[in-house]
């Protein structure tokens, strides 16, 4: 039994020694891993990145609070497109056009999150699908947005081009550190958010809202004060998101990719940090590289294609992804309705009272 | 006017008049029992007090100020606290953020200020430490200290009830209302529960609406008892005159009993 000797222990950042230890050991690998990474895995540890941003902000609303969004697509799509247009537009710095991107995806989650205040479950729902589902097609009509045919995001100038002061990241090499920082800085944000007064609201919301309301917490300011912090995230990760990818289009936020976050968060585990950090993770591989990887395998990567050919899809094995993405998730519910992190909450109990 | 009003307030749901012109008043740091059969209209008061329904008429005034028509969480920062007779607790929270959350209106920390929570001094934590040895007060005043760290869905019901009775403790309250907070504890908890009703509105002076079944305790405790059936009131006063008044016991034994 360890001993707590200042109120401050419980809402340390680092709780023990062991922590913070394993914490140095993984930031030194975050750090260091660009310099023995492919290219094509940059690419993907930058989109992985992302992915997590977006997922810890999902989760927040989705596990913390226990509200449902299918429309987040949708904030991810206003992050990016927010943050050219302001760059390219305005010709704002990159860091202020992100942030002001993010904050243009929180009021739109906050609008949102007006009628999640009536609606619940299936509802809420298909409000939130709707609302994917429109802003993708608003952009897609409007010349401002680059109609049908898309954006091209510009230069990656993180500096202030109007002080003289420029920085501009072109590979995939320098792009990693600057979406590495932003990710970790997000995350401990999140972190933090739920050890103080507004997480704990959160939780009271999803755990009893009737309980909450006689405490004194105003449900319809922290609802709607979650969608809108869950869509701030979204829209880092969008702006973000833009200059990994380099160029996209209304259809690159379609409604699947809303699916895909919902399942990261599900996979992950619902109201968990690290949860939402693995489950991005393996969901984005398993999207982007997996069966890439199955293919090369010799005789086992021949007989998916042949199989894959001959019944689901003259390219290969595109759709394969898909229906492992099926499996997992029936897997998930099945078996560990805490997704990973249920996991390795079993584990770190077995290992607690081993050999018992 | 007294300190806690309570003025012809009457709601029906329906045709069912489950209140029905109810007036009474309660005196500052008194214990103040309801009684009643099942379905008699106990609960639906404590929901009207606390704002979760609204009634058709009558007034809720505290110190004068009267409370109806505003929202529970309006009310619970007026200083009313309340707990369920079904247990809302936060489950998949521990004891410790229950309790905190019991403290949700006297913090001001924000989604910013709490994202950058960094080191001791920042403010958010300045705030959370301050918080949170206020509730430790109230952890070692209910002997909860065994459970601090646990989650309140793993807890014994007793325990539970208790957390509950702490959360509505952390909020400062003017007034605790206790939904039957005996239900489900065994003997020697309920003694102790007695005991620190007690010690609630001596050291924390806090005037206490109570719901009870456990007659023992009732009599034992209150100061003034209010029966009532079907949503109206049979009688106020003290334990001894509530006990033997007729209508009392015919609602509790029927009519047989009070033959």
């Amino acid at each position: 039994m360890d001993m707590k000797r200042a109120y401050y222990e419980d809402i340390e950042l680092f709780k023990s020694g062991t922590i913070l230890f394993w914490t140095i050991v993984l930031m030194v690998a975050l750090f260091t891993l660009p310099l023995i990474a492919t290219n094509y895995y940059l690419y993907l540890f930058n989109l992985i990145m992302v992915h997590v941003i977006l997922a810890v902000g999902l989760n927040i609303l989705v596990g913390s609070t226990g509200q449902i969004s299918l429309g987040h697509a949708g904030f991810f799509a206003i992050g990016a497109y927010a943050t050219v247009l302001l760059m390219t537009k305005l010709s704002i710095p990159f860091f202020p056009a992100l942030i002001l991107a993010a904050f243009i995806a929180a009021f739109f989650g906050f609008i949102l999150g007006l009628p999640a205040l009536r609606l619940e479950g299936p509802y809420l729902t298909i409000a939130t699908l709707a609302f994917g589902l429109a802003i993708m097609h608003i952009i897609g009509h409007m010349e401002v947005f680059g109609g049908r045919s898309g954006l091209r995001a510009p230069d990656l100038n993180i500096g202030i081009p109007q002080l003289g002061w420029n920085l501009t990241l072109t590979t995939d090499f320098s792009k990693y550190y600057l979406v590495l920082i932003i990710a970790i800085l997000m995350v401990l944000g999140a972190v933090n958010i739920l050890k103080t007064k507004v997480g704990r609201a959160f939780v009271a919301i999803r755990d009893s809202d009737i309980a909450a309301e006689v405490i004194g917490i105003n449900l319809t300011i922290y609802k709607t004060l979650s969608f809108a912090v869950s869509a701030f995230y979204a829209g880092i990760a969008g702006g973000l998101f833009a200059f990994v990818l380099g160029f996209f289009d209304p259809i690159t936020f379609n409604m699947f990719l809303s699916i895909y976050f919902l399942v990261m968060i599900v996979v992950g585990g619902l109201g968990s940090i690290m949860g939402s950090i693995t489950g991005a993770a393996f969901i984005t591989y398993l999207m982007y590289a997996l069966f890439k990887n199955i293919k090369d395998v010799p005789y086992v990567g021949d007989f998916l294609t042949a199989i894959s050919q001959r019944w689901l899809s003259i390219t290969g094995m595109d759709n394969l992804s898909a229906i492992a993405l099926g499996f997992v998730m029936i897997g998930i519910m099945i078996f560990e309705p805490m997704g990973i992190f249920g996991v390795w909450i079993r584990i770190k109990k077995y290992w607690k009272t081993w050999p018992f | 006017m007294g300190y806690f009003d309570i003025e012809h307030l009457s709601i029906s749901f329906g045709g069912l008049k489950a209140v029905d012109d109810i007036s009474f008043s309660v005196d500052k740091n008194e214990i103040f029992s309801i009684i009643g059969p099942n379905g008699s209209g106990k609960t639906t008061i404590f929901n009207l007090i606390s704002g979760i329904y609204h009634p058709n008429e009558g007034t809720v005034k505290l110190e004068g100020e009267n409370l109806v028509g505003k929202t529970p969480d309006r009310i619970a920062r007026k200083g009313i606290a309340r707990t369920f007779q079904n247990i809302e607790l936060f489950a998949n929270a521990t004891v410790m953020d229950n309790l905190m959350l019991g403290r949700h209106i006297f913090m001001d920390t924000g989604v910013f200020s709490g994202a950058f929570m960094w080191g001791k001094r920042s403010r958010a934590a300045r705030e959370e430490i301050a918080h949170r040895e206020k509730v430790e007060h109230i952890i070692d005043f209910l002997e909860l200290q065994s459970v601090r760290d646990q989650f309140v869905g793993s807890l014994a019901y007793g325990k539970r009830k208790l957390v509950e009775v702490g959360r509505a403790l952390a909020l400062e309250p003017k007034i605790m209302l206790l939904d039957e907070p005996s239900a489900g504890m065994n003997t020697e908890e309920k003694d102790d529960l007695t005991i620190w009703i007690k010690d609630i509105r001596e050291d924390y002076n806090v005037t206490i609406l109570l719901i009870e079944h456990d007659m023992n305790m009732i009599m034992g405790i209150s100061d003034r008892i209010f029966a009532m059936s079907q949503g109206q009131k049979i009688v106020l006063g003290p334990p001894r005159e509530v006990q033997k008044h007729p209508e009392v016991i015919r609602a509790y034994l029927g009519e047989e009993g009070a033959a």
